[in-house]
């Protein structure tokens, strides 16, 4: 009984070995992108795509805020390609040398102000946000569309007290969706993003920020090729899906 | 080294493999602890500690999860004793519900919560249009979606004390001619009182590190709904060293209760 235990025991550990000696077919991997939640919708699509071009590679997508992104590879998560909706967030982990090579600037995204299906509070531009007893949704501050929107806000000259900073994009335009919140400031894809849930309102050029999304191939990947040619990907057949989900071609 | 039994007895020697497992156990908990420790900016923790957002912060969390304890001692302590001595049909679902929450995604707590309490919400609607009480995106919120979350961890553990008590004491001063108060005052919650106080740190602890419902009903809106779980949260994004410390004073104050409270009420040591 104890000699076919340590039988069994021997056959796994050098099936475990012949596992790990056996070279991986060439064309078997899997591309981990660390994507900014604005793109959920593009990113699924140009990653199936993606994957349909190359046989036998896997692309892993990882959906969160930019910020949150940066956070996590620089303490240590790894992956392929970090997609950001911000250039400062990009920054950051070039400066902390986390970035292979330059960014390339992919897709740009502007401002809309989020309200209900109908317009039921006649929000017409920013000076309507600052109304007395309006429940107005920002991002936080450390968030990109928070920074952007306040920009926007200084811009056209308003001030806005919102009722609450949230951590995400996709968080404002749900709250309004749901109806607890009468407007917000997101991405004009995050508006179109969520269908006949919400309405968007107009920003002016003149007071509109333009959000550059830059794309790079992590410092510690270890299949920069396939990576660079993700990104190459993205800006070339990737650019009609981002068309279409409502980016600016880049 | 090994404790000694009620009876003065040293316990059997436990075989050699359980230890290691059991340490390997204890190391799991500790070794995050030190990683904050360690990583913590010791240079400059006085300024961080003592920025104003920081304060706020605080301040707020301490009484959104004070509040949320007290509405959750007056009633969840009922509910413990009718869920402990009450029959009733549909008692088993009710009191799945009840505890329910400890195991729901925070964030799905909260967005039930809106769908009851928010603007368009069950119950919110009509105290919005009675009342004029709005609950997201205020403090009351906030205390509001600390208590769901923390509540259920007082009910079970009082639940527990009531059924585990020897209701005898109860009877006795029935008969001795008290009435149904002082029976409830006098002797039920003394003789339940370490699981009472057990339930109210469990309870007022998790109120305390409560994230997923408070930002998802509440906001995040500092000096209103930030709690500090919340600064942490976004914190880590703009300012991890910051982030690090704030987690570290949650974390310092809960293990000071929890470790005080063990040895003054439940009577271990």
């Amino acid at each position: 009984m104890r000699s076919r235990v340590t039988a069994g025991l021997i056959a796994i550990l050098l099936a475990a070995c012949a596992g790990q000696r056996a070279p991986a077919a060439p064309t078997a991997s899997t591309l981990t992108v660390f994507a900014a939640s604005s793109l959920t919708d593009a990113f699924t699509r140009i990653g199936a795509d993606f994957q349909t071009a190359h046989p036998g590679t896997t692309v892993h997508l990882t959906f969160a805020g930019s910020s949150t992104l940066a956070a996590q590879i620089q303490q240590g998560a790894t992956g392929d390609v970090f997609a950001s909706a911000d250039q400062a967030t990009m920054q950051r982990l070039a400066d902390a040398g986390l970035v292979s090579g330059s960014p390339s600037i992919f897709a740009r995204n502007r401002l809309q102000i989020v309200v209900a299906p109908g317009n039921p509070r006649h929000i017409g531009g920013l000076a309507d946000l600052s109304r007395a007893g309006l429940i107005v949704l920002l991002c936080a501050p450390s968030v990109p569309c928070g920074r952007y929107a306040s920009q926007a806000l200084h811009a056209a000259g308003v001030t806005v007290t919102p009722a609450s900073q949230e951590p995400d994009v996709k968080a404002v335009v749900s709250k309004v969706a749901l109806g607890e919140a009468d407007a917000g400031i997101v991405y004009v894809t995050d508006v179109k993003a969520a269908g006949a849930g919400v309405q968007g309102v107009d920003i002016p050029a003149r007071f509109n920020v333009t959000a550059d999304y830059p794309m790079a191939v992590l410092q510690d990947s270890r299949q920069a090729a396939l990576a660079r040619a993700f990104i190459n990907y993205v800006l070339a057949g990737g650019q009609q899906i981002l068309a279409r989900d409502g980016f600016a071609a880049a | 080294m090994a404790l000694p039994q009620p009876d003065g007895r040293r316990p059997a020697p436990a075989p050699v493999p359980f230890v290691i497992l059991a340490g390997a156990g204890a190391t799991f908990f500790v070794l995050p602890l030190l990683g904050l420790l360690v990583g913590a900016p010791w240079r400059s923790a006085w300024v961080l500690l003592t920025s104003s957002e920081a304060l706020t912060a605080l301040r707020l969390s301490l009484i959104a999860s004070l509040s949320a304890t007290a509405i959750a001692l007056l009633l969840g302590v009922p509910l413990a004793w009718v869920y402990a001595r009450v029959s009733f049909p549909g008692r088993a679902i009710l009191r799945a519900l009840t505890v329910l929450p400890m195991v729901l995604p925070p964030v799905v707590g909260g967005v039930a919560l809106l769908l009851a309490f928010g603007r368009r919400g069950l119950l919110g609607g009509w105290l919005a249009d009675v009342f004029g009480i709005h609950l997201p995106f205020t403090t009351a919120g906030a205390i509001l979606a600390e208590t769901f979350v923390a509540m259920p961890f007082l009910v079970i553990t009082v639940e527990a004390g009531l059924r585990s008590m020897d209701t005898r004491f109860e009877d006795a001063a029935r008969t001795l001619g008290a009435r149904r108060w002082t029976v409830l005052w006098r002797v039920t919650l003394p003789l339940v009182r370490p699981s009472l106080v057990a339930g109210t740190v469990l309870c007022w602890a998790r109120a305390l590190g409560e994230f997923g419902a408070t930002i998802t009903f509440a906001g995040n809106f500092p000096g209103r709904t930030q709690t500090m779980p919340l600064a942490v949260y976004l914190a880590l994004e703009s300012n991890p060293q910051s982030a690090i410390l704030l987690s570290l004073v949650l974390l310092l104050v809960s293990l000071a209760v929890l470790v005080g409270l063990r040895d003054r009420w439940l009577g271990t040591s």
